[in-house]
C-alpha cells in the first residue's frame, strides 16, 4: 500500500497551501516535513530532491514533484477533480490561473516592506472586487449551478473558496456584493472533508492549516 | 471545417511566443491579430473577451481562452503533446514550469530600467547555468533517450527548445558545458514543423525591442 503523500515546505501558508487544501478537499491524508533551519533546507537541496532546488516538493506515489502547479494538476486528475474533457479542464485552467494571480499578491503580502504594505492592500482590495471576483460571481449567476464547471466540484471551486477566506481575512466587506461566491464558500464549507480540514486546533496527523 | 485558432497580443514575444511555438510545432496554422493601440484593446474589453481583463487571448474551437498556461495545457493535450499518462503529464508539468520561468523573467526584463534589466538578464543566464540547464542536461543523459518525457516528442521538448535560443540570445556560449543540451537543440530544430517556424518569414517574433516596450506600456498604461 502507498505510504502517505509528504509535503516539504516551510511551516506556513505560502505556495504549499492550496496544495494541502486540495489533498484535504480530497480526503487524503498526508504528513508534512516542515524547513526549519538552515541545516534542514540545505540537506534538501544536497540530497538532490528538489529538481529546481525549489519548494514547495511533495512526494507522492514514487515521485518526488515540485512545481505548484504541476503538483496540483497531478492531484486534482487522480482524485477526479478536474473536469470531464479538455474542455473544461481548460476553463478550470483559466479560473484556477486568476485565482493564483490574485492569491500571488496575498501570499506575498507578509515579504512587503512596511511602507509598501498600505498600497500592496489597496491594490489587492482593488483588484478583489474590480476584477477578480466579479467574474466568478457572474459564472455562478450565468449558469445557476453550484460549482464553477460542469455543475460538479473542481479544484477551481477548491481554489476559489480557499482565496475566499483569504479575502475575508483582510476585509470581510470586501464579499458583501457577491451573494453567490458567498454561497458557494458555505457550500464548499460545508463539504465533510473540508468541514474537517477547518475545523481549528487538530492533532497534526489530521489538521494541516 | 475547423477555424484557425485567432491570437490575440501585441505584436511581439511576450506572454504569446510559448503559445505561437507549441502551435507551430504542431503544425497548426494560426491567425494573429494584433493590438496596437488603446482603442483596440478597450474593444476587446468592452466586447468581455477577455476574462480577467488580460492577454494573452486565444480563440480555438469555439472558445475564449486566457491565461497563458490554460491555454499552453489546452493546446498540449489536443495535440498529443502531453505524455501518454498522468505519470508522464506531471512530469512535463514541471519541466514547462521552470522553463516557463525562466522564460518570463526575460519577458519581464524588458519592461524595467537599463540597469535593472542588466541585472535580471544576468540572472536569468545564471539561473539557466545553475537551475535549469543542468537539470535537463542530466534528464537526457540518465534515459540516453532524444526527448525529454517517455522517449516521444512533448510540449516540454519545445519550451525548452524555445528557452535555450531565448537564453542563447542573451549569451551565446551558455550551452557550452552542456553537451547533451547542444545535441538536443540540434535535433529539436531539426523537427519539419520546427525547422520551418525557425525560418525567416514565420511568426515567430524578434526579441522586444524599445517600440515594443512603448506600445505595450502605452496600451495597457504603466
Amino acid at each position: 500500500m502507498a505510504g502517505k503523500p509528504k509535503l516539504h515546505y516551510f511551516n506556513g501558508r505560502g505556495r504549499m497551501e492550496s496544495i494541502r487544501w486540495l489533498l484535504a478537499a480530497a480526503g487524503v491524508e498526508f504528513e508534512e516535513k516542515f524547513i526549519e533551519t538552515p541545516e534542514d533546507w540545505d540537506k534538501l537541496r544536497s540530497d538532490g530532491h528538489l529538481m529546481f532546488q525549489q519548494v514547495p516538493m511533495v512526494e507522492m506515489d514514487g515521485m518526488k514533484m515540485v512545481q505548484t502547479r504541476a503538483i496540483l494538476n497531478y492531484i486534482a486528475s487522480k482524485y477526479n477533480l478536474y473536469g470531464k474533457d479538455i474542455k473544461e479542464k481548460a476553463l478550470i485552467d483559466m479560473y484556477t490561473e486568476g485565482i493564483a494571480d490574485l492569491s500571488e499578491m496575498i501570499i506575498v503580502l507578509p515579504l512587503c516592506p512596511p511602507d509598501q504594505k498600505e498600497a500592496k492592500i489597496a491594490l489587492i482590495k482593488e483588484r478583489t472586487t474590480d476584477r477578480y471576483l466579479p467574474v466568478f460571481e457572474k459564472v455562478l449567476k450565468s449558469h445557476g449551478q453550484d460549482y464553477l464547471v460542469g455543475n460538479r466540484l473542481s479544484k477551481a471551486d477548491i481554489h476559489l473558496v480557499e482565496l475566499l477566506y483569504y479575502v475575508e481575512e483582510i476585509d470581510p466587506s470586501l464579499l458583501a456584493n457577491f451573494p453567490l461566491l458567498k454561497a458557494l464558500k458555505t457550500r464548499v464549507s460545508n463539504l465533510p472533508t473540508v468541514k474537517k480540514f477547518l475545523q481549528p486546533g487538530q492533532p497534526e496527523e489530521t489538521s494541516h492549516r | 471545417m475547423a477555424t484557425k485558432p485567432k491570437l490575440f497580443y501585441f505584436r511581439g514575444r511576450g506572454r504569446m511566443e510559448s503559445i505561437r511555438w507549441l502551435l507551430a510545432a504542431a503544425g497548426v496554422e494560426f491567425e494573429e491579430e494584433f493590438i496596437e493601440t488603446t482603442e483596440q484593446y478597450e474593444k476587446l474589453l468592452k466586447d468581455g473577451r477577455l476574462l480577467f481583463g488580460q492577454v494573452p487571448m486565444v480563440e480555438i474551437d469555439g472558445m475564449v481562452l486566457t491565461q497563458t498556461r490554460a491555454i499552453l495545457s489546452y493546446l498540449a493535450a489536443k495535440y498529443d503533446l502531453y505524455g501518454k499518462d498522468l505519470k508522464e503529464t506531471v512530469r512535463i508539468n514541471m519541466y514547462t514550469d521552470g522553463t516557463l520561468d525562466l522564460m518570463l523573467m526575460i519577458a519581464v526584463a524588458a519592461f524595467k530600467p537599463p540597469a535593472e534589466k542588466e541585472e535580471s538578464l544576468a540572472l536569468v543566464v545564471k539561473r539557466a547555468k545553475t537551475r535549469y540547464f543542468p537539470v535537463f542536461e542530466k534528464i537526457l543523459k540518465d534515459h540516453g533517450e532524444d526527448f525529454l518525457v517517455g522517449n516521444k516528442f512533448s510540449w516540454a521538448d519545445i519550451q525548452l527548445l524555445e528557452a535555450i535560443l531565448m537564453v542563447e540570445e542573451l549569451d551565446a556560449s551558455v550551452l557550452s558545458e552542456f553537451p547533451l543540451l547542444k545535441a538536443f537543440k540540434t535535433r529539436i530544430s531539426n523537427i519539419p514543423t520546427i525547422k520551418k517556424f525557425l525560418q525567416p518569414g514565420s511568426q515567430r517574433k524578434p526579441p522586444p525591442d524599445s517600440h515594443y516596450v512603448e506600445v505595450v506600456k502605452s496600451v495597457l498604461h504603466f
